[in-house]
């Protein structure tokens, strides 16, 4: 039986990690090598590494950080923030990620993400939609929430998929950092309109979230960042927790 | 031992690359070659081809390389090298491809690869994550190295129906039963990706290396 993925994500600013954990038995807490080894090691099914470097000059730093995980950690690396060409992916691809993620880039120019499903193959293009409830429905923003795009989110999704996208990340922006759990009713609207698999993002503050967003927001993978970082749980608790629950997912 | 990753031209070698060369630092002396040169390919003692995107794609980007593969016929098929294909360089190894066109495989393991099609809507397409691998062969040696059941990590849309059971080495189960593992005399091919399958892929890929078919 397939099962669901626990994936926690890691935020990377100039090439070290902005939150992320604080055990004492990291030599280097800020090295997301390091935290990707741990994560890798507690059993995670997949990393997920946002680059929130903001200086164009900085932006290459993320490759080393990728190369040096790739060397080390052995299941799936998506990378996201701030790719913009195929050129990006390309780079991002061949120094070790596995998928990458495009979120404002795929607003402004769409086709980007048709090309690069055809040239890299859709298993490895995430498009990671920021969607946010308005009086309507749900409309997608972009620039980490703050630029309204008017773009209808279920429309949005629907269409990535027809472009080519492997796989939607959605995040709820009125949750997300908020730690009251998934915006589940935007997740199960999106997650049950395309074929694709789907990872729920953004609130997540207790263990019963993570199964309220598979079980009622029907998700193939749920994303977290804080509740393992700041030591709140273990991926191991989480995925007991799941377990006992009644959802099927990978034990260590 | 000199393992050769074949490049051509299909996404993301790095990973595999990568969890070879661990192991092979791990086990003994030896060099992974990420190439697209068949004078390489010769030299060689194990074949590795990994593969990602569609059947067509990969058939024809491995078609571009001159020469290689009649030197891949030759290591493999007359020489008898221990092969392994990886996710779509698994599925090259069948008759045939049914992916967008019907186009021809390489022909080794007899066979189609074919749609995954779920009746069931909240099973998506890729299949993508973590599934449970069950043996069904009890005489290949690959059951020294994988317990009776596994999770190994998949992300594919289309799977290889085998036309001979006795080829059919591993399957998981997504509704219908999935070829997760395929094998003929040297060749062996997962559907998954054993370097993403972190220890009990890194111990496939030992498995492998140290095979002598």
């Amino acid at each position: 039986m397939l099962k669901t993925r626990l994936i926690p994500c890691l935020d990377v600013k100039n090439g070290r990690v902005v939150k992320g954990v604080n055990f004492i038995d990291l030599k280097d807490a800020g090295d997301p090598v390091e935290q990707a080894k741990f994560y890798d090691d507690s059993g995670a099914d997949e990393l997920c590494f946002l680059d929130i470097t903001a200086s164009h000059e900085n932006r290459g730093t993320i490759l080393g950080v990728v190369e040096r995980t790739a060397e080390q950690c052995f299941i799936p690396l998506t990378v996201g923030g701030g790719i913009r060409t195929l050129e990006d992916i390309r780079r991002l691809l061949k120094a070790g990620a596995d998928k990458i993620s495009i979120n404002t880039a795929a607003v402004k120019n769409p086709k980007l993400v048709e090309s690069a499903a055809k040239k890299f193959g859709s298993q490895c293009v995430v498009v990671a939609l920021d969607a946010r409830r308005t009086n309507k429905s749900y409309e997608i923003f972009t620039h980490g929430g703050r630029t309204q795009t008017g773009l209808d989110a279920l429309d949005w999704a629907k269409r990535m998929e027809s472009l080519g996208a492997g796989e939607i990340l959605l995040t709820s922006m009125d949750r997300d950092g908020t730690q009251k759990g998934f915006d589940l009713e935007l997740t199960q609207m999106i997650a049950d309109a395309v074929k694709i698999p789907l990872i729920a993002s953004g609130g997540v503050g207790k263990l019963q979230h993570l199964v309220d967003g598979v079980k009622v927001g029907h998700a193939s993978a749920v994303l977290a960042a804080s509740i393992f970082h700041f030591g709140a749980y273990s991926i191991g608790e989480a995925k007991t927790y799941m377990e006992s629950k009644g959802i099927a997912i990978r034990l260590k | 031992m000199i393992v050769a990753v074949i490049d051509y031209g299909s996404g993301n070698l790095r990973s595999a690359a990568k969890a070879i060369e661990k192991v092979v630092s791990e086990i003994g002396k030896g060099k992974v070659l990420i190439t697209r040169d068949p004078k390489e390919v010769l030299n060689a003692t194990h074949i590795v081809l990994p593969g990602q995107g569609s059947f067509v794609d990969c058939m024809l980007g491995l078609q571009a390389i001159g020469g290689m593969i009649d030197t891949l016929e030759n290591q493999v098929i007359d020489k008898y090298l221990p092969f392994l294909g990886i996710c779509v360089g698994m599925q090259l190894t069948a008759d045939v491809g049914e992916e967008n066109q019907e186009v021809d495989g390489l022909g080794w393991v007899p066979g189609k690869v074919v749609k995954i099609n779920p009746q069931n809507p909240s099973l998506k397409i890729p299949h993508m994550g973590w599934n449970s691998v069950k043996l069904t062969s009890s005489k290949h040696p690959i059951k020294s190295a994988l317990q009776k059941e596994t999770e190994m990590y998949f992300v594919h849309s289309y799977h290889f129906e085998v036309k001979n059971s006795d080829h059919l080495i591993g399957t998981t189960d997504y509704e219908e039963t999935l070829a997760a593992i395929v094998g003929k005399d040297n060749i062996i091919g997962t559907q998954f990706h054993p370097e993403k399958s972190q220890l009990a892929g890194l111990k496939f890929i030992e498995w492998f290396l140290r095979w002598r078919p």
